[in-house]
């Protein structure tokens, strides 16, 4: 048992978190708004540091643990990069094991590599074919879904320009309905159910990043952010609302990493681990954001301050996956069994 | 990074649930409510079958069990509702003596307290001063060789049922107040000694202890004369160690989960309502994060990490949130939730209602939440000390 980073973790923690406070500055975060969400540059550095597919098998050219994966997402998180790296390497690893290997060598191999860009609609898609809000669906090569109780895949050029939203995500629709089925049955259900856990799982690792950033941000600024005399972070007011967020973001930290560590490991109560960690972390996150932002005063309600761009991203990351009542209902579901009909 | 407990303590797991069904009797958790929160067969037995002396760390001469079994044997004692407050306690009165008393403490107190004989308690607080424990005014002079203590405790929980107190007295009151304290292991029965109960809202019950010109030899004194913050800053990291209370709102799940599936006099049950599965999911995803946090600081621990702002951490996530729990789950029984373990009615012996009363306690000793968000703020945050 290890709770902490093992020696290789942190060389792989301090590399990745090097390559985002340089490449995914708040500028660039900026620039990436009015462009989708994205920013292909800094996915060209990515994929050259070979993050996009660091966590498939070996013998498809990875080799990483999720664990390690978390461990760049974790920086990735902090950074709010406006690269696709979670939806990517969630199918890129779907690609490459169980039923999900019924695609073409190639195209794995260029999932892999990050040559084309790969995600997955979060939410099945029904008969009609089209998947509304896909995560990365405006600059993603690459689309996997679960249609109709099948496991398909579209590659198709993607539309470039996103919806409108809250968080400037590269969220778009996407036509599924010729999609190229992969798989069927158990197999493509056991295989999606596995991919969307892992987009859970690391979804709350990034939160976490999240939390940990914006705390510090808002640390630095009560610091140096004199009034009545003193600086406001002398205040304990002040204080206690940014420890209270910090020991929340310090335990959805532990829930999420245990969670990704047990999903490792093959254990079966991981899906639900995920599940809590991801329900957790957006709320800690929403939480240090929130508090921040009040404690950099009508600053933190300014665009140009940095906080902001936390505190939308904050609520929109879970929000791409439904409503969270639902992830809560599925986890009631889990723990305590069906809800009974009204008598 | 790897989170999974290791077959080792999972194997300790069974066996300390094995120890618990042979041990423990309903009328040993009943017991508990007569206030003194303490089974002596129940401690006698843990002691005997070695953990007691197991968590004194090794190179103290103790077991040196693992952090993380130690930490196994918390949370189960926790879930089976054993009460492990005096466990803890004996385990940190005989850490501090090892690591601070002379040979006649060591041989007078220890092998009793290791043993399950004798029992400790702490006097730190007074009537005048808690949260800022440093300012405790008990006045312990010199006579001779010899040491007379005045002045008085409040919160000297187990007093009535302890041998030995840890004494934290005031011997210079001319100097910062953390330079002028001085520890002793006074034994209860010294004459000049009254302990009056204080009772309180949960079913714990603690002591007044008040202190008549106690003579004492300077034999029983615990470390440096003035030397008392070195040997309190100890105890606080035993007791970070053994404080157990990270697991207190599962027993409340489980009653509510229980009550929660009865049906109601209309035929509906409170368990098909989204907001009380919400609640009861919500309960359940606290109780992981507690959980990350104790396995994390224990692990820590086993590796020989000393912790620190992590332990308050972990304590503040699960007294606040446990409270929260209580306050849920009592709304939901709504008037049933009122009735007591007196009732006949009862719910599970009104477990629900009962650690209602008992929750807010857990927030308040052993470090209050706020000096507990105070400790985040300055050591983990870096912010500025407020007091
Ligand atoms: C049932 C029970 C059992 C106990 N058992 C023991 C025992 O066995 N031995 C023992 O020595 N003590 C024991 N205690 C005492 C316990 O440790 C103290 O109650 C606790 O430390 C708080 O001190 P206080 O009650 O004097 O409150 P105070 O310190 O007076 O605090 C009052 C309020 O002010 C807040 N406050 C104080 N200082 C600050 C600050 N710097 N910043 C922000 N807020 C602050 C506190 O958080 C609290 O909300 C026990 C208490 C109870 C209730």
């Amino acid at each position: 048992m290890r709770t902490r980073y093992s020696e290789d973790q942190q060389a792989v923690s301090e590399a990745f978190g090097d390559l985002f406070a340089r490449e995914a500055t708040p500028e660039v975060v900026r620039a990436a708004e009015g462009r989708g969400g994205f920013d292909r540059g800094l996915w060209h550095k990515l994929a050259a540091a070979g993050a996009p597919g660091m966590a498939v098998p070996a013998a498809d050219g990875g080799g990483a643990s999720l664990v390690d994966l978390a461990v760049v997402v974790y920086e990735w998180g902090r950074r709010i990069a406006p690269v696709p790296l979670v939806e990517h390497a969630v199918t890129a690893r779907l690609l490459c094991t169980g039923a999900g290997r019924g695609v073409p060598r190639e195209l794995r191999d260029a999932v892999v590599s990050g040559d084309l860009m790969a995600t997955l609609a979060l939410r099945p898609v029904s008969t009609g074919g089209s998947a509304r809000l896909v995560p990365a669906g405006a600059v993603a090569d690459v689309v996997t879904g679960l249609r109709d109780g099948a496991l398909v895949l579209d590659r198709s050029e993607p539309p470039g320009e996103a919806r409108p939203n809250t968080a400037d995500l590269p969220l778009a629709d996407r036509d599924l309905s010729g999609a190229a089925v992969i798989a069927t049955g158990e197999a493509a259900r056991d295989a999606w159910n596995a991919a969307l856990t892992e987009w859970k799982a690391l979804m709350a690792v990034a939160y976490t990043g999240l939390a940990s950033e914006v705390l510090a941000m808002g640390v630095a600024y009560v610091k140096q952010r004199h009034q009545f005399g003193v600086p406001v972070g002398s205040f304990q007011a002040v204080q206690h609302g940014l420890a209270d967020a910090a020991t929340r973001a310090e335990g959805a930290r532990l829930l999420a990493f245990r969670a990704v560590s047990e999903l490792d490991a093959g254990h079966p109560g991981g899906g639900r681990l995920a599940s809590m960690a991801l329900l957790f972390g957006a709320e800690s996150a929403r939480f240090a954001s929130d508090r921040v932002l009040q404690y950099h005063g009508g600053y933190g309600y300014s665009a140009e301050y940095d906080v902001q761009l936390y505190y939308r991203r904050a609520a929109a990351w879970l929000l791409q996956l439904g409503e969270p009542a639902a992830e809560v209902a599925r986890l009631a579901e889990h723990d305590l069994g069906p809800k009974g009909r009204a008598a | 990074m790897d989170f999974t407990l290791p077959a080792q303590a999972e194997a300790f797991r069974a066996e300390v649930r094995q120890f618990l069904a042979e041990h423990l009797t309903a009328d040993m958790i009943a017991a508990t409510r007569d206030g003194t929160i303490h089974s002596p067969a129940l401690h006698r037995a843990i002691a005997e079958r070695g953990w007691l002396s197991g968590a004194v760390p090794a190179e103290l001469g103790g077991g040196g069990m693992d952090p993380v079994e130690l930490c196994v044997m918390l949370e189960e004692l926790q879930l089976h509702q054993a009460s492990a407050d005096a466990l803890g306690v004996a385990v940190v009165t005989v850490s501090v003596i090892l690591e601070h008393g002379n040979e006649f403490l060591q041989s007078a107190a220890v092998p009793r307290l290791l043993a399950g004989e004798a029992l400790g308690c702490f006097g730190y607080s007074e009537p005048e001063s808690g949260s800022d424990v440093a300012a405790a005014r008990t006045r312990a002079e010199r006579d001779g060789g010899d040491w007379i203590i005045n002045g008085s405790k409040m919160w000297t929980t187990l007093a009535h049922v302890a041998d030995y107190v840890l004494l934290l007295t005031r011997t210079d009151p001319d100097v910062p107040k953390h330079r002028g304290l001085t520890f002793f292991v006074v034994p209860l029965d010294s004459p000049g000694i009254e302990i009056q109960p204080v009772e309180t809202m949960g079913t714990d019950r603690s002591n007044a202890t008040f202190y008549d010109d106690v003579r004492l030899g300077d034999e029983w004194r615990l470390g440096e004369v003035n030397g008392g913050w070195d040997v309190m800053k100890t105890a606080l990291k035993y007791e970070r160690g053994i404080a157990g209370g990270q697991f207190p709102s599962p027993p409340v799940i489980e009653a509510a989960v229980d009550w929660a599936r009865r049906s109601r006099d209309d035929g509906t049950r409170p368990i098909d309502d989204d907001d009380v599965r919400s609640r009861l999911v919500q309960a359940m995803i606290d109780v992981e994060v507690s959980r990350s946090f104790a396995y994390h600081t224990a692990a820590l621990a086993s590796q020989g990490v000393m912790f620190g702002v992590e332990g308050s951490m972990t304590k503040l996530f699960a007294s606040e949130s446990y409270k929260r729990h209580c306050s849920w789950f009592l709304d939901m029984m709504g008037t049933d939730g009122l009735l007591t373990h007196d009732d006949p009615d009862a719910h599970m012996d009104g477990r629900i209602e009962e650690h209602f009363r008992h929750a807010p306690v857990t927030a308040i000793y052993g470090g209050t939440s706020e000096i507990n968000r105070n400790l985040v703020a300055e050591g983990w945050l870096g912010l500025p000390r407020s007091r």
